[in-house]
């Protein structure tokens, strides 16, 4: 087969990064338009603005029914509402459809939601990333709401003869105001359904101030066939006379199949049929493997545990964490691409009152998702019918068609909740295998991950190093800033980019960013708040290094850096930099006095729209003797308490206050996980973690206290809360170890200094 | 060869009596809120009650439950549909993010009010530590179990 294609590996990572903080002050804005186009192709879908254009000249008139557009419908028996993006744990199946509720003037009780169709002419883009579902789709589901409401409004004015000035609504109902006569929406279903849809510009949205459901905490609108355990995931699809299939690939990424004992594992109890599919090249579609279709998930998996395959390694990852590492001790001696200059850093750091040096780094980590990837697929006539659980289902369409050899429009996609997504189901090459094994089974068949296969086969978040070099000056102020930055290329591309915006640039004078790639096999691709996830742990943490270095305190060197509150590129804005910081920094108490051994972090990080600062209270006790880490070092062992964190977030007005708590503690949680003992290493182009019991998440009794603030929005505009408050927890914890205990951690995660939670 | 689940019996015809509970659940009974998540016994998706004792249904071989009464997540509302309490609190606490680890969080939850119906944080935290949320729902996942623990007590005593 040869060298593996990683097209289409790039290009998502770029779009939904958000790590546009900082950026150059003009070519910003133009840059995440540029993303936002990029991402809108590669999922195969067509931009925004159509929301409404779909409507037949009149609202859709069938049996009473009014449905102006492709977010509503209201008939006798109630309202429906479509959620049009996928549901992956970050609320948005009820949080859009509140904005359209809002507008509409339903009462949300009255309100059924279900998940709209994959249909690219009614919905535009249709996909969970980036952090985009809120700041996309705010004002588009608000006009959609608005639009409905003001035909109810024109629906009712009519059948009283009245003007529809003297009119108002109110929870599903239209009410004259001189009367207090009312009429429900549900009464007026069949004549709103005869009107013309009214132009945008003849639909007035409400002041926010008017809101009457957003901001409210409302629970989520699956939550109660969660807690009956209904069939909602995608592994949960059940047809009639469907199939069961696990597929097997090499464990090193580019290996081919040179022979397996498939007439073996055709024998064994209950399997159908096995077979190996060649692939077609690219490394993000169908790679090479065996099949094994069954009666049952447990006869294909214990089939797959029989099933011995001979792979041909010519071309196969070679990848070597060990290797890795040792290249990047080496390269961060020695100059990198330079990436972004702003100022003169060599003749700062020669000239300044202290210099610091240091070398962090981070290992590769996996999605992991709680719902190991799966994807039930029928290929009947030349057309194809997919159950996905998929971040990206414009883009499974496509992909699905192109590894079946046929036209997207012979596949029809069903969007099923997401049991975790966290960037991982962005990508669709489960869905390519499910397609592939369709066209060789007789009706549908649910193609199942073991843990194993989505452990092995993610798309992880790259590790990296950074040669952190700074200086701070006879006032104490930092100087001079140099961040060299080791990353990995895949196919050729970095899986990960520093840019001018990366902070501090563009904040200080002296400022230099390089880029160094190596080469590498495994896929790695967009993980939650990705870049953020990582460089924030990095920067965040230096800067404190730096305060120290200068002999003040980091939380005003830290406020310093930002300066007077001015506008940035990519939506950045010092002022609420600087605010979120002082907001944390007051609540957890900044500058009180703690015992030995005990201290306060803090750390502020800007991604994907969202302004956050985290500061968190920590217990490091005392050297419990020695460990060895994933190397086989030997570091000292010592236990970290994580009491409490305090979280300050601007991200505009909040939508659903129960979700976006929600958000914030999980995102603390997640983070906290991560850093602690989270580790992917590689040895001979395999992953050397199994299963859950050697890629070890954070527990209940580690969790800590999580308090959650957020600033008044003033006249900003919502954005996401799903990635943004990941970034600055890592740091916040770090810069409280070296307040506890004065030791400077580099390496997530933590564990490998020897580090434990409890 | 017979299951008892959530009060029906069911007749499993000549299945390997090694199969997984978990995947008898899922796959043949169409019993799917119990989750596949790790197939190790790692994370507590899978949990189930036997006999009212918590149970990870992933390695457990179907022949091993005999004549032991299996209550899944489909098992825990009343007759009438209503749901119970820890149900009620994760709805309205609004627990879930993704909501896959759920059902065995509710599982491990109930196990343990059933046997300590005046959990403390460190029972709570020993009870549910071998269950993981990826999500991260910990803190609502603690709370919600100190609700419905208050309330039943509540409701004893109310009578």
């Amino acid at each position: 087969m040869g060298k593996l294609d990683y097209t289409g590996i790039s290009e998502i990572v770029a779009a939904v990064t958000g790590e546009r903080q900082l950026d150059d002050r003009v070519g910003a804005a133009e840059v995440v338009k540029l993303d936002r186009r990029e991402f809108l192709k590669l999922t195969g879908v067509m931009g925004g603005g159509l929301m409404l254009a779909f409507a037949a000249p009149r609202a859709f008139a069938q049996n009473g029914t009014f449905q102006p557009n492709g977010y509503i419908r209201i008939d006798q028996s109630g309202i429906l509402l479509y959620a049009k993006n996928p549901e992956i744990g970050q609320g948005v199946k009820t949080s859009l459809p509140m904005i359209v509720a809002e507008e509409l003037d339903a009462a949300w009780n009255d309100v059924e939601v279900v998940q709209s169709p994959i249909n690219q002419s009614v919905y535009g883009a249709q996909f969970a990333g980036g952090s985009m579902s809120i700041p996309m789709n705010y004002q588009p589901l608000r006009q959609a709401g608005a639009t409905a409401r003001t035909m109810m409004v024109q629906a009712a004015a009519k059948r009283w003869g009245v003007d529809s000035a003297s009119l108002t609504t109110q929870d599903s109902h239209v009410i004259q105001t001189a009367t207090g006569n009312k009429l429900s929406y549900m009464d007026l279903a069949g004549e709103a359904a005869q009107l013309d849809v009214p132009n945008e510009n003849d639909v007035t949205l409400k002041d926010p101030k008017d809101f009457r459901l957003l901001g409210n905490r409302i629970t989520g609108v699956d939550n109660e066939s969660l807690v009956r355990g209904e069939a909602l995931f995608g592994t949960d699809t059940i047809l009639p006379g469907m199939k069961y299939a696990v597929y097997h690939k090499c464990p090193a990424i580019g290996g081919t199949v040179k022979s397996a004992n498939i007439e073996e594992i055709k024998k064994m109890p209950g399997v159908v049929d096995a077979f190996a599919l060649d692939g077609k090249g690219s490394a993000m579609e169908l790679l090479p493997g065996v099949a094994i279709v069954a009666d049952s998930t447990w006869e294909a998996i214990n089939a797959k545990r029989a099933l011995r395959v001979e792979w041909d390694e010519t071309d196969a990852s070679k990848d070597s964490w060990t290797d890795a590492s040792n290249e990047a001790e080496r390269l961060r001696h020695e100059d990198g691409r330079r990436v972004a200059n702003f100022g003169d850093f060599d003749a700062a750091f020669a000239s300044s009152k202290s210099q610091v040096s240091s070398f962090y780094q981070y290992h590769f980590v996996s999605h992991a998702p709680m719902e190991p990837q799966n994807c039930t697929a029928s290929f009947k006539d030349g057309a194809l019918e997919l159950w996905a659980p998929t971040q990206t289902p414009g883009s499974a369409i496509g992909m699905a068609a192109r590894v079946c050899g046929i036209q997207p429009n012979r596949v029809a996609l069903h969007q099923l909740r997401c049991g975790g997504g966290f960037g991982r189901r962005l990508y669709n090459d489960f869905v390519c295998e499910a397609s592939a094994i369709a066209q060789h089974v007789d009706g549908p068949v649910k193609l199942q991950w073991t843990r194993e296969d989505d452990l092995a086969y993610d798309l992880f978040r790259a590790g990296g190093f950074h040669q952190m070099d700074g200086s701070v000056d006879s006032q104490g102020k930092i100087s001079g800033w140099r961040n060299r930055f080791i990353t990995f290329e895949v196919g050729g591309t970095p899986v990960s980019s520093m840019n001018r915006g990366v902070y501090p640039g563009g904040l200080l004078q002296n400022v230099r960013a390089e880029q160094v790639g190596l080469q590498w096999s495994h896929r790695c691709a967009a993980w939650r708040a990705p870049n953020a996830n990582v460089f924030a742990f990095v920067v965040g943490s230096f800067v404190h290094e730096l305060a120290h270095a200068a002999g003040r305190d980091h939380l005003e060197v830290l406020l310093e850096t930002f300066g007077e509150p001015r506008p940035m590129g990519g939506g950045m804005h010092t002022g609420r930099a600087a605010n979120v910081i002082r907001l944390a920094a007051q609540k957890a108490g900044w500058g009180r006095d703690l015992p030995q051994g005990r201290g306060l972090g803090v750390a502020f990080y800007y991604s994907h729209q969202g302004h956050i600062a985290e500061v968190a209270e920590v217990s490091v006790g005392e050297v419990e003797g020695t460990t060895k880490n994933r190397r086989g070092d030997s570091v000292d062992r010592r236990k970290v308490t994580v009491h409490k964190v305090t979280v300050a977030s601007d991200v505009g007005p909040i939508i659903n206050l129960s979700g976006a708590e929600n958000q914030v503690e999980g995102s603390v949680v997640d983070a906290l996980s991560t850093m602690m003992d989270l580790s992917v290493t590689f040895e001979n182009g395999r992953i050397q973690q199994n299963n859950f019991d050697s890629y070890k998440m954070l527990r209940m009794p580690s969790t800590p206290e999580v308090a959650t603030h957020f600033v008044e929005p003033g006249e900003n505009r919502p954005t996401g809360l799903g990635e943004p408050v990941f970034p600055p927890l890592a740091p916040a914890v770090c810069n409280a170890i070296f307040a506890a205990c004065g030791r400077r951690v580099k390496t997530m995660p933590i564990s490998e200094e020897g580090f434990y939670i409890a | 060869m017979n299951l008892r689940v959530n009060g029906v019996t069911h007749d499993l015809g000549g299945i390997d009596p090694q199969t997984p509970l978990l995947w008898v659940l899922r796959d043949h009974l169409n019993l799917v809120g119990t989750k596949y998540g790790c197939g190790i016994s790692q994370c507590g998706a899978c949990t189930v009650l036997l006999d009212g004792e918590a149970m990870k249904s992933c390695l457990y071989p179907v022949s091993a439950v005999g004549s032991a009464e299996v209550t899944t997540i489909e098992g825990l509302a009343g007759r009438n549909g209503e749901l119970n309490s820890l149900q009620k609190a994760w709805v309205e606490l609004d627990v879930a993010q993704c909501g896959y680890c759920q059902s065995g969080q509710i599982m491990a939850a109930e196990a343990l009010l059933r046997s300590n119906p005046n959990p403390s944080d460190s029972d709570i935290d020993e009870a549910m530590e071998s269950n993981l949320c990826r999500c991260g729902t910990y803190i609502r996942i603690k709370n919600a179990v100190k609700v419905a623990a208050k309330r039943n007590s509540v409701d004893e005593i109310g009578g």
